[in-house]
């Protein structure tokens, strides 16, 4: 085993790590209390004067209602698409199958200004008029591989013997999806369902290419540092915005806590 | 018989689904058609638009895009000493960054996945995977706050005698902002790499008279190295094509070729000439990723 020195030392670090990855956070939530016009630190006074004005901000709102309503449609496309390419991937051996899953994986290997411009460019040229639904199209594409991620851990522990049990035992085909296979599968839907919300809820260097006249959360969130003088109110917005994606992605992990099937997105 | 006290929708399923059973290809088929069929008109389309956009010119007048063929952008990319420079910049800070993230990640993966007990373990992997996911605007946001000159980082740096620094709106800034954002993203491949390796092993190198540090060469290290592999497609990828972290925290003094890229679709209006610079991203990209291939990357992903 590791000699002792090299374990406090490895302690200390993995602990100035993590105080790395969080002292951001705390910073943000510190800020959006900043009674201050303009950011400063440290802070002098504090006051809930930005959150009143997150709360009570109807553009905001607005944005956070097309937010959701991406989030939901994209997360449906996905699940859809993403469960089907896992079954076809998995349950079946076949000339071609690591392309089909890189090609899965290749939107959010791409760097993510090469999938917008792609986008926009096929926009314009099949003259679609940039909506809500381009957008859903767009984050649907990047959460596929979240929600076959996910389903394919899943697949790849449980064999296909049990759906065979219950095909031998009477069922159809529909009997056995309905009573055998969706069960066993609905944690995995439900891990890869909140990851592509969370994903797409944030989403913005794709957004910002698809995106008509309406604004999605992030996108109010990146027009409004460029107001100066209500540039504060976008912290008392993260805080919650924070707070909403974390709630899914612990949800996530703990269903899908044995499979390990986010560690990678 | 049986079959006459099956309601009729019903025997219509199961003679559905014993056809569907007898001919897996076709069950195959109809499970490819809606993903693939999606990846390949939504996303595969629409790359090859942007491709053949490349080639295509903007008329200077109308704005409109003129659909015959050209070299001129790529020809402009050739000789553009703006983008040459940029190309530079961005390729060396997503090198600079993945190796930091390394560097950063490896300690801690390895604490995770070999030293800490498990409610340790499973704490540290919640507390990793939580920024990750927490809004990436935010945190870039966050970093230009920290960064500036009355930024909490040069007020810490007062506390203990140092600085100020004036790192505000330079490449400082933000390879500090990006080794932080894509952190999570290097650590999770890592521990998973680390995690699978059995302990025997490690304890067959010991028996086998290596030492600590050669355990770790010989040993851990080539069994790490997918994982890091992996994990490095994202840092190198994410900060190859980013341009809100870049508008963010590098401010308007800096370009990356995700920025130019922006800006020549949004300010410029030039989609083809976007389209042609964002070229460069994907071929630096494949180029790497066939690298990485080599590493067992794509085990590790």
């Amino acid at each position: 085993m590791e000699p002792r020195g090299v374990r406090i030392f490895l302690r200390i670090f993995a602990f100035l790590v993590m105080a790395f990855l969080y002292a951001p956070l705390a910073v943000i939530v510190m800020a959006s209390f900043n009674a201050s016009q303009i950011p400063t630190w440290p802070i002098k006074h504090y006051s809930t004067h930005w959150w009143h004005l997150a709360l009570h901000d109807t553009r905001a709102h607005t944005a956070l209602i097309n937010s959701v309503k991406v989030g939901l449609g994209a997360t449906a496309v996905a699940l859809l698409l993403g469960t089907a390419a896992a079954f076809a991937l998995s349950r079946f051996r076949f000339f071609g199958q690591n392309s089909l899953s890189l090609l899965l994986v290749l939107p959010i290997a791409l760097p993510g200004i090469v999938t917008g411009l792609s986008l926009l460019s096929a926009i314009k040229y099949f003259s679609v008029t940039p909506s809500l639904l381009t957008i859903v199209a767009g984050h649907a594409t990047f959460c596929i591989v979240v929600v076959y991620n996910n389903v394919v851990a899943r697949l790849r522990r449980s064999s296909g013997s049990l759906d065979e049990a219950s095909m031998d035992l009477g069922a159809d085909g529909w009997q056995t999806f309905r009573h055998v296979t969706l069960p066993n599968l609905a944690t995995a839907l439900v891990a890869g369902g909140l990851l592509a919300f969370a994903l797409s809820f944030d989403e913005i260097v794709v957004t910002n290419f698809t995106a008509g006249a309406q604004e999605t959360l992030p996108l109010w969130i990146y027009n409004q540092f460029r107001l100066p003088n209500t540039a504060q109110e976008v912290n008392a917005v993260a805080v919650i915005v924070i707070v909403l994606t974390a709630i899914p992605v612990y949800l996530a992990q703990r269903l899908m806590r044995d499979t390990g099937g986010i560690t990678a997105r | 018989m049986a079959t006459e006290s099956v309601p009729a929708p019903v025997a219509a399923r199961r003679r559905l689904s014993a056809f569907l059973y007898r001919r897996r290809w076709l069950k195959l088929i109809l499970l490819m058609i809606p993903p693939f069929g999606w990846m390949v008109v939504v996303y595969l389309a629409s790359l090859a638009v942007l491709l053949a956009t490349a080639f295509w010119q903007q008329d200077v007048l109308s704005g409109k895009i003129i659909h015959t063929f050209t070299w001129d952008n790529l020809q402009y990319i050739r000789h553009d000493p703006t983008v040459h420079k940029v190309t530079r910049d961005t390729v060396q800070m997503a090198v600079f960054v993945t190796l930091t993230d390394i560097v950063l990640a490896f300690p801690l993966a390895y604490y995770m996945a070999r030293i800490a007990s498990r409610r340790t373990r499973a704490l540290l992997l919640v507390g990793v995977l939580m920024p990750l996911w927490s809004s990436y605007l935010i945190k870039a946001y966050t970093w230009r706050l920290m960064t500036g000159d009355d930024g909490t980082i040069n007020w810490a740096l007062g506390k203990v005698g140092l600085g100020p620094l004036h790192i505000a709106f330079t490449l400082t800034a933000m390879w500090l902002a990006f080794s932080y954002i894509w952190l999570p993203y290097m650590v999770l491949p890592i521990y998973a790499a680390l995690e699978r390796i059995p302990n025997s092993l490690i304890e067959a190198s010991g028996d086998l008279g290596g030492r600590a540090w050669r355990t770790l060469r010989s040993v851990i290290m080539p069994l790490a190295l997918p994982g890091i592999a992996a994990g490095s497609i994202f840092t190198f990828s994410l900060t190859l094509g980013d341009y809100i972290m870049v508008d963010l925290v590098g401010g308007n003094k800096t370009d990356f070729l995700g920025s130019i890229i922006f800006r020549y679709q949004g300010v410029a209006n030039d989609l083809p000439l976007a389209a042609a610079v964002a070229i460069i991203p994907v071929v630096v990209i494949t180029v790497y990723l066939l690298l990485v291939k080599r590493l067992g990357a794509f085990e590790a992903l």
